[in-house]
């Protein structure tokens, strides 16, 4: 049951992305070029999911314990590192070249678009290596 | 042409579907639905093995879509992607390298973080998007495109 909660719950987040134009990189690069051909249709993707998470989170976090599961495993940071803005900065930069984020480029692998398929392997080679730069000051591996 | 169409109804009810697999992530095993978190804890150096079969589990989810999409359509979604090798594969690494040294990406803070009005989340969102911004702006306008 655990399983089968958590298969559909990639099923309805990677139709999600698909459906709302996540995973076509011109529409998410038009989003992001608000100096010129403009799209804000990706605005709406990020209103219509904290429309339906930030009541949904409030309910769900009114019991004491998920189905599943003994607690609640939420990050729990409040700092503002530098690690933090960096990171997002790389990020930003790589989302603004490739139109690509790792939800969509995961879900649209096995409509096998030649880009996706250098995108992907290109993504897990830099997360191996952000990993390894991490690792030695960072606590919590499994948070 | 570098319009796109500009898909309202679409988007939102794409991002409906994103918020409720995030609420029913949360509901059955008290997680944050971040896709970075969830695929960079399944590779080395530090492989997250307790939570793994769960991990893959979501990722199967994902993957299941493009084949139900056809399945259903006949025909897989528009969309255009740059033919550039070199530039895909350095957006790529920076996505990754960035998604995981932030400790999250688009569906982690952009969604889940600021659903639950984390500071963290919130900044790392605004930097995300203005850098996305920038990057743009300089590989349409000034490098020309």
């Amino acid at each position: 049951m655990r399983f089968l909660t958590t298969l559909f719950a990639g099923l309805l987040f990677g139709t999600g992305l698909i459906l709302s134009g996540m995973a076509n990189p011109k529409k998410v690069q038009n989003f992001l070029d608000i100096f010129g051909s403009w799209d804000p249709s990706l605005a709406f993707v990020m209103g219509g999911a904290i429309l339906v998470t930030a009541p949904g989170f409030w309910l769900v976090q009114k019991r004491t314990s998920p189905f599943f599961h003994d607690v609640f495993q939420l990050p729990a940071r409040n700092d503002i590192d530098a690690r933090l803005v960096t990171g997002a900065a790389i990020f930003g930069v790589g989302w603004g070249l490739g139109g690509l984020c790792p939800g969509p480029a995961v879900t649209s692998l096995l409509f096998f678009t030649p880009g996706v398929l250098i995108f992907v392997p290109a993504m897990l080679v830099g997360m191996i290596l952000a990993k390894f730069i991490a690792l030695p000051s960072r606590k919590i591996v499994n948070a | 042409m570098l319009e796109t169409e500009f898909t309202p109804i679409a988007s939102l009810l794409g991002g409906a579907l994103i918020g409720l697999s995030a609420v029913i992530l949360m509901a059955s095993h008290g997680k944050v639905a971040g896709i970075s978190g969830i695929v960079s804890r399944i590779l080395p150096p530090v492989v997250d093995t307790k939570g793994m079969p769960q991990g893959l589990t979501f990722i199967s989810g994902l993957l299941l879509v493009p084949p139900l999409w056809f399945a259903v359509f006949g025909q897989a979604p528009v969309t255009a992607i740059s033919s550039n090798i070199m530039l895909l594969g350095v957006a790529g690494i920076l996505v990754g390298f960035g998604s995981v040294l932030g400790n999250g990406c688009t569906s982690g803070h952009g969604v889940c973080g600021i659903s639950r009005l984390s500071g963290r989340s919130m900044i790392a969102t605004v930097t995300f998007m203005v850098f996305g911004v920038v990057t743009v702006f300089i590989l349409r306008h000034l490098v020309g495109g």
